[in-house]
């Protein structure tokens, strides 16, 4: 159950007055405004809100992409809001997978290194790490494209290798931003449904941002953002 | 090693700049590797100069005899253990490009002031027994096919006349940086012959009992032909050597001015091409970071990219360099020691990882100071 004014602890995800200030100059831009929030482990929530409302630097703090201005982020009852450096390093490693707009694989690194780069800060052995990403690669329908170059690949095989690649070692959290955006609609239908099976099928906690109400209908909660305060929209009622 | 694929990927990605930036730095070691074969060649030997070895020679100059009758007296000056002495010949084998340096030596005791110049016996007492003998060492006797036997002749541009020499023995170095590229000729048939400088010799090499004593040997030689007609300047070998190459210019100093040069041309053109590689990869550094690699993994990775391109490109310049130095002196006889010693190899190696350490190190902090968002914004 997902709360967005705080209250009982006990979520994978407890977030206490969050806050997030940008300087630009003399001039502070408030992005997020003091937030509460609780994601129960298993939930699958999607933020939608205008362009600038700050659902990707939600999406960063809770994943340890960036630094609050202020406020506490517990996940799995550990504060990452103080870890730093190599700490914060291993703690994204090891608990958090990332889904990009654009993909973002490395494009001299075919299918199966893509999604095997994650596993090489373990100590897998080759083989099992082979194991595990062929294991990735089938979940996500690729099982044949696994030296294929991602200029080799569709738009959807792209993200599917990107998702694989965040799902490869097995992180209790997914955080997807607009994973959606830069595909059709048939595909884009493709995707949400592999994100919605990783949470319901595997016991993924999914985090994602979109502008798509198709995809956020997807997701068990969804919560609007509006200049750096969250409203939670109730089940079925995403707005369009 | 799990990340060294990802490493060679990197390096693949734009092949013709790296094979460029790796063909920079086979071109700066290749011209180190040549800049250390002449210096060393015009080093004559400096560096293999003995340690318990002096050189008493003309205060006035180098090119200034000393009086004959100065070996007995110093022979008999305490600390010293054995003495010889020599005469630049100065001649020329058939053409004047044909240079290489011929010395007129006492026969009895030559040899034993350099024990590392290694000679057959029977071949040494061939040469002690024949005036007219001459000893050749092994670059020499490669360089013009001359065996034992031979009849050597040589126009005297001192000594007037033309010489000939009968090649009695070929001498060897003990360590493959000792020089072999000289002709000995016999001080007693010269001096029986010549009709100027008759009764003087070019310079004494003295050999001291101790090493550590040999400041105070030297001073004392010194202050023995001190307000003579010839005075004297002992010095230890090295410095007499140094002091016989410095006569064309002071070529150390030249050739380590271009190789700093070299050196600081190749920081500044592998400095960049990594700047550029690691610029456009920035969002691609993000993402890593994103899946948990640690800003000091990803320095040593980029780092390691730069070092790879160092360590082959470095090698292929030393390696054309050492094979050149294998068909002897193209100068024809103006470098007559020409070898490429692998502790010069091991060091060019060495300033070449440095450099590439360094051009991958710094644009690499840059990178990794980055933070994520921002590296990510950057798509």
């Amino acid at each position: 159950m997902v709360r967005v004014n705080g209250g009982a602890d006990g979520g994978l995800i407890r977030v206490r007055g969050l806050s997030k200030v940008y300087r630009r100059g003399e001039e502070e831009i408030h992005v997020l405004r003091s937030l509460d929030l609780d994601v129960e482990a298993g939930e699958f929530v999607a933020f939608m809100g205008p362009s600038g409302s700050g659902k990707t630097t939600l999406l960063n703090l809770i994943g340890g992409l960036d630094m609050p201005s202020a406020g506490s982020i517990r996940v799995g009852g550990e504060e990452i809001a103080e870890l730093r450096g190599a700490a914060l390093s291993r703690w994204r490693a090891r608990h958090v997978g990332f889904v990009f707009q654009s993909f973002n694989l490395i494009p001299v690194l075919d299918a199966f290194d893509n999604v095997e780069l994650p596993l090489l800060l373990t100590r897998l052995s080759r083989a099992q790490r082979y194991a595990h990403v062929s294991a990735a690669l089938r979940l996500v329908g690729l099982a044949d494209r696994i030296r294929h170059y991602p200029r080799q690949l569709s738009g959807g095989q792209e993200q599917r290798v990107a998702i694989a690649r965040a799902l490869v070692s097995d992180p209790q959290l997914l955080l997807a931003d607009e994973p959606t955006g830069d595909l059709d609609r048939q595909t884009s239908g493709e995707i949400m449904e592999l994100v919605r099976r990783l949470a319901k099928e595997f016991g993924k906690t999914v985090l994602m941002v979109t502008h798509d109400p198709l995809a956020a209908a997807l997701a068990d909660t969804v919560i609007h953002l509006d200049k750096g305060v969250l409203v939670e929209v109730p089940q079925g009622a995403a707005p369009r | 090693m799990r990340f060294l694929p990802l490493i060679l990927r990197n390096l693949g990605r734009k092949k013709m700049r790296t094979l460029l930036t790796a063909g920079s730095f086979a071109a700066a070691l290749f011209l180190f590797g040549l800049l250390q074969v002449i210096g060393r060649s015009l080093d004559q030997g400096v560096e293999v100069a003995g340690a318990d070895r002096l050189a008493v020679r003309n205060r006035v100059s180098i090119i200034m005899p000393l009086p004959y009758s100065y070996g007995a007296q110093i022979g008999k000056l305490p600390n010293i253990r054995d003495y010889t002495w020599a005469v630049w010949f100065g001649g020329v084998y058939q053409d004047e490009r044909n240079f290489f340096p011929q010395f007129a030596v006492d026969a009895q005791s030559y040899h034993r002031v350099y024990p590392e110049l290694r000679i057959a016996d029977d071949q040494w007492q061939a040469f002690v027994a024949d005036r007219q003998g001459c000893v050749v060492g092994r670059d020499l006797a490669e360089r013009f096919g001359f065996q034992v036997g031979d009849r050597i002749p040589i126009r005297g541009t001192i000594f007037e006349g033309t010489w000939e020499f009968n090649l009695r023995a070929i001498y060897d170095g003990e360590r493959p940086e000792d020089p072999t590229s000289d002709m000995w000729i016999r001080y007693d048939y010269l001096e029986e012959t010549r009709e100027i400088l008759k009764g003087t010799v070019g310079w004494y090499v003295v050999r001291v009992d101790d090493p550590a004593r040999s400041d105070e040997v030297a001073r004392t030689i010194d202050e023995r032909f001190a307000n003579s007609s010839f005075e004297t300047r002992t010095e230890t070998e090295q410095a007499f050597l140094t002091g016989f190459a410095n006569q064309i210019g002071n070529v150390r100093l030249l050739i380590l001015s271009v190789g700093a040069v070299v050196f600081f041309t190749l920081i500044l053109v592998s400095g960049n091409t990594m700047a550029i590689a690691v610029r456009e990869r920035m969002a691609e550094l993000a993402v890593m970071k994103s899946l948990g690699f640690s800003n000091l993994l990803l320095l040593v990775l980029v780092a390691t990219e730069a070092v790879i391109l160092a360590l082959v490109g470095g090698s292929a310049g030393l390696l054309a360099a050492k094979t050149l130095t294998r068909f002897g002196d193209p100068t024809g006889g103006l470098l007559p020691f020409f070898y490429l010693a692998p502790a010069e190899m091991a060091f060019g190696l060495l300033l070449a990882l440095a450099v590439g350490a360094v051009s991958g190190l710094i644009p690499a902090t840059a990178a990794v100071r980055t933070t994520i968002v921002a590296g990510l914004r950057g798509i």
